[in-house]
């Protein structure tokens, strides 16, 4: 069992000493403090099960560091101790968080049973986070962050079409969390105890795409060695999602209109027909209605997805939400790598501000992946940013060719990803395809 | 461990049956053990405030008479101590160190308004010398309420454990407590 680490705050050595040895005698890992200003340094090292509070220190007083501490670490357990109790003082600390309020000297008993009571509810908070952490993986919609009126919008939409049968088409560029709003969607469904299947079109070979939907029998193809269940099946009495839906080829666009109007198929190799039951939604980041026109989409398959359309705006139309979803990545990966809660520097905040996110969303949660990871002080600052982001895009773009401006990005895409042409084409929202010729095209080396 | 544990009576305070002290811990501590009396001026350590004497200040006065040859010293004391920090103490002890502190104060039942009982008494004092001796020791509280090294708030709760360690604390212990 790993010890409990707790943090002792008090001006008087003599109570630090002798709750210090007590606590050890216990087992624990302890950590004092003589100030505010002192506990507040010793916060930024790592978080505490539990912290004790003496109210009354000159400088900063107990109250006041209780707040402070609650910003850095919202979820911390403190015991205010003092040695005048006055009801305004407990009242205020408990209204503030606090999870008792103790009189000096204790007794032995009821500081065993409040440590007690304060470690269950430790292990109950770190047990309901990990569980929603769980559950939000799964779901992945409590990462869909945003008070833009763009957002706003959108949310709307999510919540009118959720309770429809609909089927629905999510546009935007890559990034801007076109899945996590189809898993919003099914989430707020009366589908939602049935799965969601997820396909991403434009990941599997057309060959492939084909038996991965609608399965197989043994003996259909070389190397069908068993029955495979396709996704149509799997999705059954669920959702449906094809992500990237503008890059299936032309067969396979005849064969997904024949299900989405009868909803039964056969799997490859079969005979038998099968029907299914699923709610379709689509997602794209391309333009469908230009595929349409030059004869590469099928007309008929665009108005059959295109029946609520919902378009996401790209993280430079929200910059409202950028510092917002920072904060929102810094608490998510803070609780996951057990770190403490880190702010971001105020030129920081600035250069997000300035900088236009290509890869919307995904390349901002990645960045503050990045810094809590190599960020070493409890703020973020421009050196734990990617290179990419910490370069400034302001230098009078009027006189700047498009094509260098588009080698000169590809270049630092592929330095962040350390060379590697998927992670890149993704992040660039483009094929790999497309980004070899466009490396072809600018002598862009791996 | 070759050398000696010393018991130290504070002013000449000598529990019930003490002379059986040496033997039942050498049960499961089986170091030599020596006894003395050290007299020190208590009024040194009085709190007028708590009506209680400071026990970490004793503790550390107590030290001082730690003879050369000794590796650890207990001192056994009939006044109520304190730590600021917490109300009252059975005792107290430096964590892997060489000192610990036993009031006998709170283990009387003479203090609760029941009758005398030496032998109660005796049992109570010689548990709390092991539980701060194997303190000394680097153990610290145990889960097993049995064990002597279970943290105790009540003189209920010292009544409850036995008078040696669990098996786990004998084995961080490296010692075998035999029956007795």
């Amino acid at each position: 069992m790993k010890p409990y680490k707790i943090l002792i705050v008090d001006d008087e050595l003599s109570v630090r000493t002798s709750l210090k040895e007590w606590f050890l005698e216990e087992g624990f890992t302890v950590e004092t403090a003589e100030s505010g200003e002192d506990a507040l340094n010793k916060m930024h090292t790592g978080p505490y099960d539990l912290i004790l509070l003496d109210i009354k220190m000159p400088g900063m007083d107990g109250i006041t560091l209780q707040k402070k501490i609650k910003e850095i670490d919202e979820d911390a357990i403190i015991i205010i101790m003092t040695a005048y109790a006055s009801v305004d003082t407990a009242v205020e600390a408990l209204k503030l968080g606090a999870f008792d309020y103790v009189t000096k000297p204790f007794d032995p008993d009821d500081l065993s049973q409040l440590i007690r009571n304060a470690l269950k509810q430790k292990e109950l908070t770190s047990e309901n986070v990990q569980l929603k952490e769980k559950i939000s993986e799964l779901s992945g919609v409590d990462d869909i962050i945003g008070q833009s009126e763009e957002m706003k919008r959108v949310f709307e939409m999510v919540d009118t079409v959720a309770e429809t049968d609909s089927t629905v088409l999510i546009r935007g560029e890559s990034g801007t969390g076109k899945e996590l709003i189809a898993r919003a969607i099914h989430s707020r469904s009366k589908r939602r105890y049935f799965p969601i299947v997820a396909v991403n079109c434009g990941a599997i070979p057309e060959t492939l795409l084909e038996s991965e939907l609608f399965g197989h029998e043994k003996g259909a193809f070389t190397g069908a060695q068993y029955r495979r269940k396709g996704k149509l099946e799997l999705a059954n009495g669920g959702t449906l999602f094809l992500d990237e839906i503008g890059d299936i080829s032309f067969k396979m666009q005849i064969d997904l209109l024949r299900v989405l109007e009868g909803k039964r198929f056969t799997r490859l190799g079969g005979s038998d027909e099968i029907q299914v039951d699923f709610r379709l939604i689509c997602a794209t980041n391309k333009n469908l209605e230009k595929l349409v026109e030059e004869e590469k989409f099928r007309e008929d398959l665009y108005y059959r997805i295109n029946v609520f359309s919902i378009f996401l705006p790209p993280l430079r139309k929200r910059k409202s939400d950028i510092i917002m979803l920072a904060n929102h990545f810094i608490q998510k990966y803070a609780r996951s790598m057990g770190k403490p809660k880190k702010s971001i520097a105020s030129n920081v905040q600035e250069m997000m501000l300035e900088y236009s996110w290509p890869g919307n969303v995904r390349e901002l949660e990645n960045a503050i992946e990045r810094a809590m990871v190599i960020g070493k002080g409890p703020e973020i600052t421009i050196e734990d940013l990617p290179l990419h982001i910490n370069t400034t895009e302001k230098s009078n773009p009027g006189k700047v060719k498009l094509s260098d401006l588009e080698k000169d990005h590809i270049l630092r895409i592929l330095e962040e990803t350390g060379g590697n042409v998927t992670k890149a084409a993704n992040l660039l929202g483009i094929d790999r395809v497309t980004l070899y010729n466009k490396m072809k095209k600018y002598g862009v080396k791996r | 461990m070759n050398e000696k544990i010393y018991i130290a009576f504070i002013n000449g305070h000598f529990p019930p049956f003490w002379k059986n002290l040496t033997a039942d811990l050498r049960r499961c501590l089986p170091y030599p053990f020596e006894h003395f009396v050290v007299n020190v001026d208590l009024k040194l350590f009085y709190s007028m405030d708590r009506n209680q004497y400071h026990s970490t200040l004793l503790l550390a006065q107590l030290l001082k008479f730690l003879p050369e040859d000794g590796e650890k010293i207990v001192g056994v004391t009939d006044v109520d101590i304190f730590i600021p920090i917490l109300t009252f103490l059975f005792g107290e002890a430096q964590l892997a160190g060489k000192g610990a502190l036993v009031s006998t104060y709170r283990l009387n039942n003479h203090f609760y308004g029941l009758p005398k009982d030496d032998e109660l008494l005796y049992q109570r004092a010689m548990k709390e010398i092991l539980h701060e001796l194997g303190h000394t020791f680097g153990l610290i509280h145990c889960p097993d309420y049995e064990c002597v090294m279970n943290s105790s708030t009540y003189v209920e709760n010292i009544d409850l454990k036995r008078n040696r360690f669990c098996l786990g604390c004998q084995k961080k212990l490296g010692v075998t407590c035999q029956e007795g």
